[in-house]
This record gives structure tokens, sequence and C-alpha cells, in this order.
């Protein structure tokens, strides 16, 4: 039942997104108020009929309906409450389903915000939105059918892939996916600027908050993953250079670009095309990931022919580049640059710098993501770049947005004086390179290491030095020094909500700096009672009990950890056996520090329990990267605050 | 001058860390030592050694047509094991095998009933480290 009512409700859903586009579209063209509103109401039904039916979904996989196939094959009577729900978005046609799903409620949201607001562009706004759900119900009911019948019905389900139990898959997909959808808005204001000829800088004001979410999302979706591969995957680290991985990277590139550009835009008049691209690249590359991991194309060119939602995702990639180049070139002589560039030193000419190496860095990981492909494609030969590549490439670039992350918010606009360099950047170039002095002096040998926490030192001063400034100045009127903080803050809080997002970049770098330099690891096989040691631990393997889960047999062994101060821990990695899986799946155990973790993982084992193969790693400031991660949100929430202008530092 | 300094240091990325990815009848033809490859096959049944005491994996990947001896200093990891396939990256050594650094075990996604035989192994292993009291 399920099944026909979940295909039939997304079939008319499809129609009517389809019909809204339309609508909407002429009734921008024609200026008849009464399409466009009827748009809405088609936006509105779109929303409603896609909501039922992810939760529609949501019953069918708690009520262990095994006659819908997508629910047999990712959920079996042993899956826990909480997985069921998460399982919904576990495969490829459920994530299809709650992209859609947040795609709509983000038309909704666009209705009610900028119905008023944005008069000129919102019907083009709300085709081309409607047009891009379109697309996505359509691949809901063609290519992946999430309500597909399965007969005769199974007695139970084949289960929940094993590595997706955790916490971790109910919220890195639904931060990923706020994050690719949310860029649909920017997208769908720059397309209604172009189609209007309203090229101006209104549609970037507009957007600001939307382009700040979608960014901040989709930060938070690749912070998340890489817990979840941190402390799941159990090989230790937290990036990859994934493909998987690299398609959430790209448009983070550029939407980090893009977020940067629309200030110089917003001040100078200046990059209108550039703007437009970018959020149109970082738009398409949301849909090349989707494009890039779910077409199989990765495993080889010839598996993404054996699919058809491949060809879907490529055809539509085709249309939005295609429509989007006919529109630039359309307006070619509107987009024409309004401001100029002054002097070479000046904060337009580091942000300039900053897009420059943020889109080199965007194509150095899209090269080596398809260069496999191209490779095969074009010599027949399958040739792949790994980890090495991205680092050797990327390292310099990012080192380089480091150095301008401290020059880029303090330099004076159009012409920095010698004075105006002075007064900025004496003391953090001072502090730097005394910094870079003890980082010698105390034995960091990689001068990759040295370079990069030296610029994170710079940074960091340079926040410094603009924040005792300006609280000096709030000092001088009277006010005492927790009101005066606290109206700064509040007061540029777009400002400062910026500085707090870099403070959270610089505390991540320190963390994959400190984790790529310095964390070190061992593997052995130890009996019971014996021991093995590691920078400055005693490991004691001490035995192994086998225990039966809901839907998994577990075997975990006990260790004993200790570093010579303090109690020693207990570690408890397993082996978790599930009954559809072929082998079994690896349970990490950790103890997170500041310093340092302690992270070890249950290789093999002797069936009588007499010994076991560890694989003990101790990973430096990893820790570091979840607490930028934190800063970076507060810092966001911050920036996205509603502004107080002059009222609100009288308040303060 | 920056697309010039970006191009160059993809070039030398790539032709420093290019790893080609070859079959063990397209290994077994050309082996140069030293140069760096992906190798993917099928575990050969019968053909995996695990020595827990000294860390020593061997085994042989096969494509049907050929075969090539893997050593590998580390337990195996989860999801590898005979009959299954695996794709190891590594260099060729002039002793005459393929030194692995990395395994990386493919997981399946089709769907599989659970398996009896795996059940009942799983019970059996239970029994074994619960001391034979169940």
């Amino acid at each position: 039942m399920i099944a026909e009512v979940g295909a039939g409700a997304l079939a008319v859903a499809l129609a009517l997104a389809v019909y809204g586009s339309a609508a909407a579209a002429v009734g921008g063209r024609t200026g008849r108020a009464a399409l466009v509103e009827s748009a809405q109401h088609a936006a509105l039904g779109v929303f409603a009929i896609v909501t039922s039916c992810l939760l529609l979904l949501a019953w069918a996989f708690l009520s262990f309906d095994f006659s819908v196939r997508y629910v047999a094959n990712n959920t079996n009577l042993g899956t826990p409450f909480y997985y069921r729900l998460t399982a919904v978005w576990g495969a490829l046609e459920g994530s299809i389903v709650l992209w859609a799903w947040m795609l709509s409620l983000y038309t909704l949201i666009v209705v009610v915000r900028h119905r008023t607001s944005a008069r000129d562009l919102y019907p083009w706004v709300l085709a081309v939105m409607l047009g891009v759900l379109a697309f996505f119900l359509l691949v809901m009911t063609v290519p992946a059918p999430v309500f597909q019948r399965l007969t005769p019905v199974p007695a139970d389900g084949r289960g929940l892939n094993p590595l997706l139990e955790d916490s971790g898959m109910i919220t890195h997909p639904v931060a990923l996916y706020l994050g690719f959808t949310g860029f649909t808005v920017p997208f769908a204001f720059a397309i209604a600027a172009l189609v209007t000829g309203r090229v101006g800088d209104a549609w970037i004001t507009t957007t600001r908050r939307w382009t700040i979410t979608a960014w901040y999302f989709l930060s938070l979706g690749l912070l998340i993953g890489g817990w979840w591969s941190y402390h799941v995957l159990g090989w230790g680290g937290y990036w990859a250079w994934d493909p998987v991985e690299n398609a959430a990277f790209m448009p983070w590139l550029t939407g980090t670009a893009f977020l940067h550009s629309v200030m110089i835009q917003e001040r100078r008049r200046m990059l209108r095309l550039w703007n437009l691209a970018l959020v149109i690249i970082t738009f398409s590359l949301t849909l090349f990931g989707t494009f890039l991991t779910r077409s199989g194309v990765i495993a080889s060119v010839h598996a993404f022919t054996q699919g058809s939602i491949g060809v879907f995702f490529l055809s539509f990639l085709g249309l939005v580049l295609v429509v989007a180049l006919v529109l630039l070139a359309w307006r070619w002589e509107a987009l024409g640059a309004q401001g100029e560039l002054d002097s070479v030193v000046s904060r337009e000419s580091a942000f300039l710098l900053n897009n420059v190496l943020l889109v080199a860095a965007t194509f150095t990981v899209f090269f080596g993501t398809v260069f496999p492909l191209l490779s095969e494609a074009m010599r027949g030969v399958k040739v792949s770049v790994g980890a090495p590549f991205f680092n050797q490439v990327n390292v310099p670039l990012f080192l380089g947005l480091l150095f301008l992350m401290g020059i880029g918010p303090l330099i004076a606009w159009r012409r920095a004086s010698l004075d105006n360099l002075k007064r900025n950047f004496l003391w953090p170039i001072a502090v730097g390179i005394a910094a870079a002095a003890v980082f010698r002096l105390v034995g960091v040998r990689s001068m990759i290491a040295v370079l990069s926490l030296t610029l994170t030192v710079f940074v960091a001063s340079t926040i410094t030095v603009d924040l005792v400034r300006a609280t000096r100045a709030r000092l001088r009127t009277g006010e005492r020094l927790p009101g005066a903080l606290g109206g700064l803050l509040l007061r540029h809080n777009r400002r400062y909500g910026g500085f707090a997002v870099h403070l959270g970049i610089l505390v991540i770098a320190i963390g994959v700096t400190g984790s790529q330099a310095w964390s070190v690891q061992t593997e052995t096989t130890l009996r019971r009672g014996e021991s093995t040691a590691l920078a400055g631990y005693r490991v004691r393997f001490d035995g192994l009990a086998a225990s039966e889960e809901s839907n998994h047999v577990k075997v975990t062994g006990t260790f004993t950890v200790a570093n010579g101060h303090g109690a020693p821990a207990v570690l408890q990695p397993a082996k978790k056996f599930y009954p559809q899986e072929q082998s079994p799946i690896a349970y990490v155990d950790y103890r997170l520090g500041l310093r340092e973790d302690v992270y070890l993982v249950l290789g093999d084992f002797a069936r009588d329990g007499s010994q076991a193969t560890i694989r003990l790693q101790v990973n430096r400031l990893v820790s570091w990267i979840w607490i930028g991660g934190i800063i970076l949100t507060l810092g966001t929430l911050l920036a996205l605050a509603p502004e107080r202008h002059r009222a609100g530092a009288a308040v303060a | 001058m920056i697309a010039a300094a970006l191009v160059y240091m993809i070039y030398a990325g790539v032709t420093q860390s290019a790893v080609y990815f070859v079959t063990p009848s397209e290994l077994g033809s050309a082996p140069v030592a030293g140069k760096a490859y992906r190798l993917g096959g099928m575990v050969e049944r019968g053909s995996l050694r695990w020595e827990p005491s000294t860390l020593s994996l061997t085994f042989a990947l096969s494509d049907g047509k050929a075969s090539v001896p893997v050593r590998h200093k580390g337990a195996p990891p989860d999801l590898f094991g005979e009959g299954r396939g695996a794709v190891v990256e590594g260099s060729w050594t002039p002793e005459g095998y393929f030194r692995a650094t990395h395994i990386m075990a493919k997981h399946s996604e089709e769907y599989k009933a659970p398996h009896d035989t795996n059940q009942a192994s799983i019970k059996e292993l239970m029994r074994t480290l619960s001391g034979g009291s169940r």
C-alpha cells in the first residue's frame, strides 16, 4: 500500500513543481501576479506532499514494511529504533527524498521571506527553485524510485550498512544536504538577476544570509563527516581525499570564495560577473558531487552507463551550465566592471588573491578527482593520484590562504598607506617571527608545520590587534570593559562573527598540522597479559569476551592503558559480526584529549581469546579540529545575528 | 603567473604520485620494480597465510589468468578474505613478489540474504569465547 501511495504522491508533486515553475516564469515575464500566486500555491503543495512522503517512508521503516524494496534493503527486524529513522536516508533513493524535502522547505522559506521584499526577482527565483525541485522529483520517480514494491514480501530485511549505525549518520547527511541545497537559493537569485537584467547588487545583499547559512551547514557536514570517519572507520584519520569527500569539499571551496568576493561587490561594485560565475559554479559542483558519488562513475567510467541516474544528473548539469552561459552572454554588456583596482596593496587585491587561491584549490581537487576517469577514458589505462598529490599541491595554497586571512580583514580598502600597514601588521609580524623561532627551538622539525603554526600565530595576532584597538577606542568614551567588548561584538557582528569563524579555521589548522606532523602508530600482536608501549603509553591486553547485541554479535577486547601518571584507563575495542555481512566490522575505542588521543583498533584475535593483534595510535591535536568546528559555529551565529546599527550602541 | 605555477604544481604532483591501476595479468607481463601500482584482483582460495606473531600476511591476487604473490605487514583488514575482491597498493620487488603498503577490501552493496553458514560460525565463536558454556 505505502509503495503505491508514495509513488503516486511523488508523481503529483512532480507535476505540481513543473507547473509551478512554468507559471512563475510566465508570471514574471508578463507581470501577471495571479500566475505567480498560483505558483506559490504549487510550492506549498509540493512541500506538503514531499513532507508526507518523508513521513510515510519513516513510517514504513518504523513498522518494518518490507513490501517496500528500499525498506527491505536497508533495515531488518533487529535494527534499533533510532537507526531505523536514520536509515530513511541511509542509501541513494532515501537521500534524494531528504534532499528534495529540504529544497521544498527552502522554497517555502523563500516564498515567506522574499514574496514582498524582492518583487522583481521573486517570480524568477521561484521558477528556478521549483525547476530544480522538479528535477529531483523526476529523479525520485524514474531512476531512483524510493517507493518500489518488493514481491514477494520477505520475512526480514537485509539490514542497514553497519557502518551507518552511528549517531554521526543522523547529523552528517542532514547538515551536508542543508548546505548543498542551501546554495540553490543564491543560485536562483543569480539566475533571476540575469533574466531580469537587474545584475546590480540587490541579489547579493538579499542572499547574504542564505549564503552564510548554506556555507555553514556545508562546513558542519564536512566536519561531522571527518568525525564519523575518525571514530567509526577505524583507520585513525579524518580525511582521505576520497572522491566522496572531495565532492563536498569543492563546493565548499568555491562557496568560501563567493562569501568573500561578494564583500568586494557590496563595497566597491566590482566583480559582478565573477560573483555570478562563482555562485553558478558552486551550485553546479553540488550537482556534480552527487553525480560523482551516486552514479558509480568513480569505480569505472563504464559503470556509469549501467545505471541511469548518472545520465540524469549529467544532463541536468549540462542544462544548468548551458542556460547560465547563455544568460551571461546575453547580459555581457551590463556586467562590465564598475569599480577598478586602485592598488595592489589593498583589501580588494587581498580578497581577489584569496579567490584565486580558493579557485585554484578547487581546480586541483577537481582535477585529482576526475583524473582516473580522464586517463581511463582517453588512454585506456587507469591512473589515480592519491593523497600525496592532493597534499602536495594544496598545502602551499592553503598556507597562502592562511596568510591572506591575516592580511585581508585589516588592510585598507583602495590603497593601503605605509602607515596603515605599520599600524596593523608590525606587531603581528614581530609576534609571528618570535613564534617561528620558538617552534624551531622546541624542536619542531617539519618546515611545513613551522610555517603553518607561525601563520596561525600571525593571523591570531592580527585579530587581537584589531580587537584591542577597537575596545580601547570604546574604553576612551568611558565604557567599562565587558560592556565595551560586548557592544563591539554586537554592533559589528558581521565583522567579529567573521573573525570568530577565522579563529575556528585557525584552530582547525592547528589540529590538522599537529595530527599530520606528530601522530605515531604501531601494530602488534599481544598474548593475554602482555603489554606494548608507544609514546609514553603502556597498553596491556587483558582478555576477550563475546556478547550478543540486538542485531549483531560483538567480540570485545579489554585493554588497560597507563601513561605513568593518573589512573590507568580501560579501552574496549571490538569486532562486530553482523549476520548480513560476510566479515566483521571494527569498533574503535579511544580516549580523546586536548594534547593527544589514544586510539585503539582490534585487528584480529585468536578464537580461544589467548591473543589479539592491535593497532595502537597516538594522534596529536586531533581534538582541536572538533573544537575549531564549535568556534566556527559560534562565529557563524554571531555573523547571522540581526545587525544593530546606531541604536544598538546606545543600548550597550 | 599564478596559473603557470599551478599548472607546474599539478604537473609535478601527477608525475610524482601517479599510481597505475593494473590487473595481475597486466602486472605479470611487465613488472617494473619500485614503481607504484594499485593491483586489483581476487584473493585466491588457499593462498591466504596470516602469522599474528610476526604480523606477516601473504596471499595471492588473481584475475583468473595470472596470479601475483603479495606480502603485507599488518593484520588483515575488515571485509578481506579468500575468494573476495581486494585492491592493494604498493610496488613490485626484485625478489619477485608484490609488497603491499595498503590493502583496500571492497564492501559490496548488493542485497545478500543472511547466510546460515555465517550464522553458524558466529554461534561457534560465541561458544569458544565464553569457554564452551553455551
